[in-house]
């Protein structure tokens, strides 16, 4: 841990993060700021994109593991969340609903409620198994790391294990989401099909607190769990662990002459992103209210890549520059609100113009700037963190 | 006295084309041996095969006083049972440090969670930098090993096999593009090194293996053609026509 805070970066990266939250939450409209709501939201949001990227750069820029399918995780936390917030609203409303009733209704009757409720739009009202934590904050939180955490286990053992890499691995991993993406569009997934869930703004027991002051909850434990993300990537991309993910980056077969097991590496770093993804999904689809199959398609997990090329890959700084930078300014195009450019024959409007514009950028980074933004802070030279030999050396010298 | 390692009876091809042919040979423990022979005489391939990287289609290949078979173990396994090898090209982390390509090789434990949890110890710095001492580059552990001249590196990487602390050496041409100094200094290290360990050496060049001092065996065609002192096997018929002769008219 202390190579991790020796880091100037890092100790910047987490002085930056506080000030940013502290400001911005204390401009909240909530607290009788200028911020509204739906920005507090967006930043929110973003915060755990970022996180999302600091974990996909572990894997990518350190491990050198080109997942095209850490969104699917993501999506996957915002699933086990959505799953509480959905039925605890439920059952209140049937549990007052039935209030009137002249005789209390059973469990059974209340149990009905929320299946015919919560699954009628694909036409079913039987509660599925899957649902068995639903009820339980603590049950769907424990399957926010569980689920993922597993899937990533299996599918990487798998992976891992046959030795598949490179261009092969990302496919597999886009295979992985795409076909996650396909089930959970089924109406009978137990996920309610393409509906997903919604109203996911409306955290049950908090139904009378305004979503001004939500969006700020949200907002503060977005920016605390990328802080402490940070911190364990950091960590765990620092010292030995650090110089074997880093080996098998460069040259795997020669890691594994050294005697480690580099499937055992690449597994430790996959589900370990893959927990972080989830939780990072767990917090933005409250936020976003709404989480649907069309939110871990693979084009997500690709975008997920660029944000930490563009960033710059292998530094963890890099990856939330480039995951801020390109989902604000892709909020920015898509939000209808930068002036289109008309040039009479044919007329630029952002909202479909920006992917095109995304996609050069991405092709100009990777071709002219492969450091990504990230590089720019090489040219500031900040003073190198004692290394471990300087004080031996220095003895030598006296001798 | 048994054999640290036994190759026995081993063959490969690749694709119908045989690069190793019923091979046998037997390094005893703290024994320096040479392989020489002309190029794709399956060298690099009989190391390959000991250190996991190619499965052979027969043979046994055995290893310790226990006889353990290397046939069934994975590569890392296999170098952790004390089996190093050092690449015909230079193969080092070149984006770390000289010290971190190091502590990367230092004999400690390997899982995971072990890496995670290592911190250096004074006793690993100061190993760190005795073997930085012995293959001269104690000047260069904060740079990064891609900095390194081309000798250098090849020096890194023995040093990272001593850091191992492996029973048996696999060193595939160390002296490949190497100034004579370099080649002096490299032959003192292997020497210093087979004292206490058992060392093969890949070679091409004939005056570094007179330097070894040490029993050659003459690979051709996958199969062994002569073994003994370096005087004997030069003076052997076949050896000078499918090696020496065609050196010669280089
Ligand atoms: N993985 C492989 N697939 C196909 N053929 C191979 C493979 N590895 C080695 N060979 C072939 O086996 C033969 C022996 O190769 P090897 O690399 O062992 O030769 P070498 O003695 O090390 O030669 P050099 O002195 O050039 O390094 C060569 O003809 C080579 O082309
Ligand atoms: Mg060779």
């Amino acid at each position: 841990m202390r190579a991790v805070f020796s880091k100037p970066s890092t100790i910047i990266v987490l002085l930056l993060l506080v000030v940013f939250t502290v400001s911005a939450a204390s401009m909240a409209e909530a607290n009788g700021g200028e911020i509204s709501t739906s920005l507090i939201k967006t930043l929110g949001m973003t915060l755990c994109l970022c996180l999302a990227a600091v974990a996909m750069d572990v894997s990518w820029g350190y491990t050198g593991i080109l997942s095209l399918g850490h969104f699917a995780f993501f999506g996957l936390g915002g699933y086990m969340i959505g799953m509480w917030i959905m039925y605890a609203r439920t059952e209140r409303i049937v549990v007052d609903s039935l209030a009137n009733a002249p005789l209390p209704p059973t469990p059974q009757e209340i149990r009905d409620g929320i299946g015919t409720q919560i699954f009628g739009v694909v036409g079913e009202s039987e509660i599925p198994f899957i649902w068995f934590g639903a009820h339980s904050l603590i049950i769907q939180l424990a399957l926010v790391v569980l689920v993922p955490g597993l899937l990533a286990l299996v599918f990487g053992w798998l992976a891992f294990r046959s030795r598949v890499t490179g261009v092969y691995l990302s496919i597999l991993t886009q295979a992985m989401t795409l076909a996650l993406a396909l089930y959970l569009f089924q109406n009978d997934s137990g996920l309610r099909g393409n509906n997903g869930h919604a109203g996911l703004q409306n955290i049950p027991g908090f139904e009378d607190v305004p979503q001004s002051v939500v969006s700020v909850w949200f907002f503060v434990a977005s920016a605390v769990a990328l802080g402490l993300g940070y911190v364990l990537c950091a960590f765990v991309v620092s010292g030995k662990f650090g110089s074997v993910i880093k080996g098998i980056r460069d040259d795997e077969a020669r890691v594994r002459f050294l005697g480690y097991q580099v499937t055992h590496y690449k597994l430790v770093v996959f589900v370990m992103t893959a927990i972080i993804c989830s939780i990072a999904g767990a917090l933005y689809y409250p936020q976003a209210g709404i989480i649907n199959p069309a939110e871990i398609a693979p084009i997500a997990s690709i975008y997920l890549a660029v944000w930490v090329a563009i960033g710059g890959r292998g530094r963890l700084y890099g990856a939330s520059i480039g995951a801020a930078f390109v989902s604000l300014l892709s909020t920015w195009f898509t939000g209808g609100r930068v002036p289109d450019v008309d040039f009479g024959v044919f007329s630029i409007e952002w909202v479909n113009w920006w992917q095109v514009l995304l996609g050069v950028s991405f092709v100009l980074v990777t071709l002219f700037a492969p450091k990504g933004i990230g590089g720019l802070f090489d040219l500031i030279r900040l003073p190198a963190p004692r290394p471990p030999w300087r004080g031996e050396a220095s003895k030598d010298a006296a001798e | 006295m048994s054999a640290l390692l036994e190759v026995a009876g081993v063959s490969v091809s690749f694709d119908g084309f045989k690069a190793i042919n019923d091979l046998s040979f037997e390094i005893a423990p703290a024994e320096m041996r040479a392989i020489i022979g002309p190029n794709g005489a399956g060298k690099t391939t009989i190391m390959d095969i000991v250190t996991g990287k190619t499965r052979p289609d027969e043979g046994r290949v055995l290893w310790g006083e226990n006889n353990v078979s290397l046939l069934k173990l994975s590569e890392a396994e296999i170098a952790r049972l004390g089996i190093g090898r050092k690449f015909q090209r230079p193969t080092v982390f070149e984006d770390q440090s000289v010290f971190d390509n190091l502590v990367m090789s230092l004999e400690n434990p390997r899982g995971p969670i072990a890496a995670l949890a290592y911190s250096l110890t004074g006793g690993d710095a100061a190993r760190v930098r005795e073997i930085a001492d012995e293959i001269g580059l104690s000047k260069e552990l904060p740079r990064k090993a891609g900095e390194l001249s081309h000798g250098q590196k090849q020096w890194l990487e023995i040093g990272m096999l001593l850091a191992q602390d492996p029973q048996l050496l696999l060193v595939d041409e160390p002296a490949a593009g190497m100034t004579v100094g370099e080649r002096e200094h490299t032959t003192r290290l292997l020497k210093d090194v087979a004292k206490t360990r058992s060392v093969i050496v890949v070679e091409h060049d004939m005056e570094f293996v007179r330097q070894l001092e040490c029993r050659v065996t003459v690979l051709h065609e996958g199969a062994v053609l002569a073994e003994g002192s370096l005087d004997h096997v030069t003076n052997d018929e076949r050896v000078i026509e499918v090696y020496l002769g065609r050196s010669g008219e280089r």
